[in-house]
């Protein structure tokens, strides 16, 4: 029974292991940091978050292994029907988990964007669903797949349409990223943590396995449009994240711009397949794929450092922060590596899959022909624009958050947080550097996945770091090592450190920090996040589009009293986008109110009236 | 042994290369100006000089020094300098080079707010913004670089034979991405530590004694690496891959053609005014827009 069970509802590629995998990786240290950001005694001194019951942290408990299953079940089955019933449970259990802090109003809006938004996306997956089953009439993954050679290649477009609208709502790709920065942040931290990391990247498990694997890629137009989609959603999430400073909202946004760079792994790997080279598909998806999991897992990592400043602290606004590094040293190193993760810096893992989609755009343009190779390049070249402002962003993020001197008394009664909570990051710190270090191994594996899902046959390739074999005529000599770099990154390490030891004379003298003799300097003095990301707020100004306010309060005609100022930016998606279609909604469902006066006889008569259009309808048809 | 030579060299003549351009800039501006050995005298004064630590900074700030070195030494002994191969390239290609320097800079920039003074914010934020805006355009020239020659391998500099237009070009923009990536005029100014102007410097600014002295010199070494790759670009003659016999009047060769381009700097930096911080976005587009026009050039075959 349980055979025939799994035997037909169940599919174990390797694309449907290998998500798996990311899913267990974050979610069991998120369970582990679960047990200590729950503790009763582990609320913050300002408590902004009020008190949970032991009842409501059970709930949350057992949201948390729903949510954690309906993941894996959405994406380990082989039918189109039930993986809608799994997605559909995992986007609720999940709504549950934002909305869980009821009493905040806050995370109630929040949790509304969000459910409005996904269902959104899934109207548009069911319609594609709808689609193929008119062509394959079944819902059996490979029944459909067989279904869809004979599809005409109308019908093809418009289905990809769907699905990248549909997976794309829920993977956050601009402009439908407009829930994202408002729910991930008001879940508890490790479940932002299992959001960010895990839930969103379903939607590429969506596109892989319905665009390229059951679909099929034959127009390029398709991949230049994923390619496209994917770079403005790179920029756009980290123009964004340098100007948040809620912490948690600036790593949202973060994820909207990884998965940009994942997208463009899989863009790329799309735009390959149907040029017919298929080497570079899949190495292009093998990019994307390392990309995925190692955001998965310094994402989750960098959620629960912020979760820790967020339980120890009581704000998640960087301003407030300051001179973590002094009270909480574990939790600031994990976001150091994390940051240094993000930002891809040698030799850890969010250098090597950024290296290896620059790679495959490199690779991918010197085998393609004319404007195709200047596509590429701009492509390339915006890729390496957005990894330079992440890693000024994340600047921003470790230096005003854990470094000088506390901005306020929020910062200074920190403590370092629990010892589970510490483990949980600590597992995700580990995985960071393996995944960094060992980046040979690891590419074998996914070349299995990325083979698989492509339906490319990848026995007669070989994907190593020092070897690529583009076509089998032309092999070039591009190398990576990512332990040797580390080793002599250590080596001369070592050796500056034995020259200062070598010369150095007695201990270095503790002073004040230079202050121009003012002698009064303290954390106002300070840089701020606004002020740190002032310079790329008026680069982006076009884009942005910053206001400011100011207030004066006078004492008197010559005397000032107060002065406050405020500088904000346009959200123009919101604006010009979201705003007036929520109003056309409204407008409308106003209007149709007018069919709704509360008289009973007319209602009556609305009843014959469906009720003949029905009969008619039957007849007719 | 051929890393430990190369890492020799660029350490001996890294300093003499900013005495030679500042010596040649005060010259131009009527001055006697200091001996092109200063920057030696200044390493060794401040080997001597004692230390001084903030007291509101972090582990952070201790580290960072020998994190910009060694970061900068990586680099150093990837790049082919005596023979067509480097001897260190099976650690990585071109592209991995912007992600070195991106390791020393990230903790450069933190090293600078950990102080908690306001000039160290500034240098760390104006230079994230620069170092952002660098990465397109560099990124730009690597590609029309590595189109030309087919892969990224950084031999692709040393591959190149003849100048092209697309070459040229490309030189061009590679020029603009060395002048704000050595913090040179007009993109900063090495000289000056005014607040309004100064990047790299403000961010150095508490640092003291032998940190000091070792910042100092991976910025040298940086500034020759850059030189070193434009001079590859411009006077395109190969790497003999023979061995020691054959390498000194290499060296000789090579230092002549760095020299030639640090008189070409030391000239912009007389010649051109400092521009506005805000600028620098309208410069940087220009070196990328020239990394277009240089990877057009390459589709073209020109």
């Amino acid at each position: 029974m349980l055979n025939l069970l799994t035997k037909n509802l169940f599919l174990f590629d390797p694309l449907s292991l290998f998500f798996l995998a990311v899913i267990f990786i974050v979610s069991l240290p998120s369970l582990i940091y679960s047990l200590g950001y729950f503790s009763p005694k582990a609320n913050p001194p300002t408590a902004e978050k009020g008190e949970y019951s032991a009842a409501k942290i059970m709930l949350a408990q057992v949201l948390l292994l729903a949510f954690v299953l309906s993941m894996a079940l959405v994406v380990s089955v082989n039918n189109c029907l039930i993986f809608l019933i799994f997605w559909e449970i995992m986007s609720l259990v999940s709504y549950f988990l934002v909305v869980f802090d009821t009493k905040n109003a806050k995370s109630i809006q929040a949790g509304l964007i969000y459910i409005v938004m996904t269902h959104i996306g899934t109207a548009f997956i069911i319609a594609a669903f709808m689609i193929l089953r008119n062509y394959a009439h079944s819902f059996d993954f490979f029944a459909v797949k067989n279904a869809c050679q004979a599809m005409p290649s109308q019908t093809r477009n418009i289905v990809f349409l769907l699905f990248l609208i549909g997976f794309g709502t829920k993977a956050g790709i601009v402009p439908l990223h407009i829930w994202l920065p408002y729910a991930h942040p008001q879940a508890p931290s490790h479940i932002s943590s299992i959001m960010s990391g895990v839930m969103i990247k379903t939607a590429i498990y969506g596109i892989i396995r319905f665009v390229i694997f059951i679909l099929g890629v034959n127009s390029s137009w398709w991949g230049v449009l994923v390619l496209i989609l994917a770079t403005i959603s790179c920029l756009v999430g980290v123009i964004y994240a340098l100007m948040e400073h809620d912490i948690k909202r600036l790593l949202a946004y973060h994820s909207v711009e990884n998965i940009g760079i994942i997208l463009l792994g899989v863009g790329l790997a799309m735009f390959f397949i149907s040029l017919n080279l298929p080497y570079l598909a899949v190495f292009s998806l093998i990019a994307g794929l390392y990309h995925l999991i190692n955001h998965a897992i310094f994402k989750g990592l960098l959620f629960l450092c912020a979760g820790s400043v967020y339980q120890a602290t009581g704000t998640r606004d960087i301003e407030k922060l300051g001179g973590l590094i002094k009270k909480m040293p574990q939790t600031a190193a994990y976001f150091l590596l994390g940051a240094m993760a993000i930002s891809a810096l040698p030799p850890l893992n969010g250098f090597v899959s950024e290296w290896l989609t620059l790679q495959a755009f490199f690779l991918g343009a010197f085998n393609v022909i004319g404007g195709c190779k200047l596509f590429l390049g701009i492509c390339a070249a915006m890729l390496a624009l957005t990894s330079g402002l992440a890693a000024a962003c994340f600047v921003k993020a470790f230096g005003i958050t854990f470094l000088a001197q506390p901005r306020s008394h929020y910062a200074q009664n920190a403590k370092e947080v629990a010892l589970s909570m510490r483990i949980g990051m600590l597992i995700l710190a580990v995985l960071i550097v393996i995944f960094g270090l060992a980046a040979t191994f690891i590419i074998k594996l996914l070349a299995k996945v990325s083979g698989s899902a492509l339906g490319i046959d990848i026995s007669s390739m070989s994907f190593s770091l020092n070897n690529f074999t583009v076509t089998p005529q032309i092999v070039k000599n591009i190398y990576l090592s990512t332990p040797l770099l580390a080793l002599w990154l250590i080596v001369f390490g070592i050796t500056g450190f034995v020259i200062y030891k070598i010369f150095g004379r007695g201990r270095p003298v503790i002073y004040k920090t230079w202050d121009c003799g003012y002698y009064k300097l303290d954390s106002r003095n300070e840089y701020t996040a606004t002020a740190f990301s002032k310079p790329f707020r008026i680069a982006f100004s076009f884009f942005l589009l910053p206001y400011r306010k100011t207030q004066k309060i006078r004492e008197s005609f010559y005397h000032i009293k107060s002065f406050s100022y405020e500088t904000h930016t346009t959200k123009v998606f919101k604006k010009y986008i979201y705003d007036p279609a929520l109003a056309m909604v409204f407008k409308t469902a106003k209007s149709m109110r007018r069919i709704q006066p509360g008289s009973i006889h007319l209602y009556l008569g609305y009843i014959f009236i469906t009720l003949l259009l029905l009969i008619i309808f039957m007849r007719q048809f | 042994m051929m890393i430990i030579l190369q890492i020799i060299l660029f350490i001996v003549f890294a300093p003499l290369l900013s005495g030679l351009i500042t010596k040649i800039k005060n010259n131009l501006r009527m001055r006697k100006g200091q001996s092109i050995f200063q920057p030696y005298y200044n390493l060794a004064k401040l080997f001597s000089k004692d230390e001084v630590i903030s007291e509101t900074a972090s582990w952070i700030f201790r580290v960072t020094p020998f994190v910009v070195l060694s970061s900068t030494l990586a680099v150093a002994i990837l790049i082919p300098v005596f023979i067509f191969v480097s001897p260190a390239h099976k650690i990585g290609d071109f592209l991995v080079i912007v992600f070195i320097f991106a390791l020393g800079r990230f903790f450069l920039a933190l090293a600078a707010l950990d102080t908690g003074s306001s000039f160290g914010g500034m240098g760390a934020s104006r230079e994230m913004f620069i170092s952002s805006l660098v990465e397109p355009a560099l990124c730009m020239v690597i590609f029309a670089i590595s189109l030309q020659f087919g892969s990224t391998d950084i031999s692709a500099f040393s591959g190149m034979h003849a100048i092209t237009v697309s070459s040229l070009v490309a030189t061009l923009a590679l020029f603009l991405v060395t002048l704000a990536e050595t913090s040179r005029i007009p993109v900063d100014n090495q000289e000056t530590h005014l607040e309004l102007t100064m990047v790299h410097e403000a961010m150095v600014l508490e640092y003291s004694g032998r940190p000091l002295a070792l910042i100092e010199m991976a910025s040298y070494i940086k500034q020759m690496i850059f030189f070193f790759l434009i001079a590859q670009l411009i006077f395109p003659i190969g790497l003999p891959t023979a061995h020691l016999a054959q390498i000194l009047p290499w060296v000789l060769w090579y230092l002549v053609r760095i020299g030639i381009i640090a008189i070409i700097v030391a000239l912009v930096e007389v010649i051109v005014a400092k521009m506005r911080l805000f600028r620098v976005a309208d410069f940087l587009g220009f070196a990328f827009v020239l990394g277009v026009i240089a990877t057009v050039c390459v589709i073209l075959g020109v």
